[in-house]
């Protein structure tokens, strides 16, 4: 199973995802980020998924999940690179990621983060 | 009597009638498409027909039968494409057997033959026509692929504002391809404003609404910001009395209202209005709206 790696850099965590997400590599990253919030006290949390193509319901649900957990240690979560298809497929599935913050690429996401400390 | 035996006999007879025959079949044709293609035009184009067919029919020539298919199915597509009716444009073939018939009434003997000759016109008929409805087919769908990407373009309308004037219905196809061309540009721009502007929507009914939600979801989800503009009065009253709900999507009622709304949340001004001083002498010439 692929892992994926969470990095911190000042107050936020970067999670670039560069891999075809599997179930059990979301549920993973998930458990990780969680602990990595408790121990870090990070404020923002960044997930960059420019390069993935495909997601599904499960995934979907997993990103608001994330959202809700980072929520829980006080931090924000947002979303960028996503593709033009990757959101078709999200709307299509009547999922909106309520409670996930978005942004067109890492820099904008950045500053959305930046913005609220 | 086989067949060819006599077609063979009906060609010889084709052929020794052959300018009687053009010029009643001409005239029938002309008067068959009533004036819209000249005489000249008409017996040029007969005349190329006969010559082929004739050919056809004394089995000379091997080739002979597909270049008749394939002048009949030329003639009967451009008549499709210049909007000939059904009828004008079999009239064609179909008049030949009119003037084979009057001709050959006077002559004892000819009837198996000209049985046989008219069997072969029939099927020439059918595939007149079939040809015909292929091309009419074609020219719809033509059409359909035109109007879909007339009706779909994306504007910047400022620095990271784009928008996109919607005219016509909603449906599903067209929300689909308002959708991609929108997200795309989103991402290829980097805007963070997107207007739909539904000037150009007769009628918003649950599923337009329905159709705008969705794309106003996707853009949220690349993380632009999506507002929607055009709302006439009594399209308002429609969405309120369905019931339907734009949620914490921006509505406005013009495309510069939604202009305006995208400029401030992006911090932006426009000449001096915004800032209530004067024009800076640079932008003095773009006034934006109030």
């Amino acid at each position: 199973m692929d892992r994926v790696p969470i990095a911190k850099i000042g107050t936020t965590l970067f999670v670039t995802i560069q891999i075809d997400l599997q179930d059990e590599s979301v549920m993973r990253l998930q458990e990780d980020l969680a602990e990595e919030l408790a121990a870090t006290g990070a404020r923002g949390v960044l997930i960059d998924i420019t390069a993935v193509e495909i997601v599904d319901s499960f995934i979907g649900r997993m990103l608001t999940m994330i959202g809700a957990i980072s929520r829980l240690f006080d931090a924000e979560t947002v979303l960028v690179g996503m593709r033009p298809a990757v959101a078709i497929t999200l709307t299509e599935l009547g999922l909106s990621l309520r409670g996930v913050r978005t942004a067109l690429n890492a820099e904008k996401g950045l500053e959305l983060l930046s913005g609220r400390a | 009597m086989d067949v060819d035996a006599s077609q063979g006999q009906m060609a010889a007879y084709l052929r020794d009638h052959q300018e009687k025959v053009l010029s009643r079949w001409s005239e029938l044709t002309v008067a068959g498409v009533r004036g819209r293609l000249s005489a000249v035009e008409i017996r040029r184009e007969l005349e190329d027909l006969y010559t082929i067919l004739l050919r056809a029919m004394t089995g000379a020539d091997e080739q002979a039968a597909g270049e008749l298919r394939a002048a009949l199915s030329e003639l009967s597509r451009t008549r499709a494409r210049n909007g000939f009716s059904p009828t004008e444009t079999a009239i064609g073939i179909f008049a030949l057997k009119d003037a084979v018939y009057e001709l050959v009434a006077d002559t004892a003997g000819l009837a198996p033959e000209f049985l046989a000759f008219s069997r072969m016109i029939d099927d020439l008929g059918l595939l007149t026509f079939e040809t015909y409805a292929t091309a009419r087919e074609q020219v719809i769908a033509d059409q359909a692929t035109a109007m879909m990407e007339l009706s779909t373009p994306v504007i910047r309308l400022w620095e990271g504002i784009i928008a996109v004037p919607l005219v016509g219905t909603l449906d599903s196809a067209r929300t689909q391809l308002v959708m991609e061309k929108l997200l795309e540009t989103l991402v290829a721009t980097g805007a963070d404003h997107a207007v739909l502007d539904i000037t150009g929507v007769p009628t918003v009914d649950t599923e337009v609404a329905q159709h705008l939600l969705k794309t106003a979801g996707a853009v949220r989800l690349l993380g632009a910001e999506c507002i929607i503009s055009g709302i006439r009065p009594q399209v308002a009253q429609t969405i309120v009395s369905l019931g339907i709900e734009f949620g914490d999507i921006a509505t406005k009622a013009t495309l510069a209202d939604a202009l305006a709304y995208a400029l401030r949340r992006s911090g932006q001004t426009i000449g001096g209005q915004a800032t209530g001083g004067q024009a800076t002498g640079s932008q003095a010439g773009q006034q934006g709206p109030a």
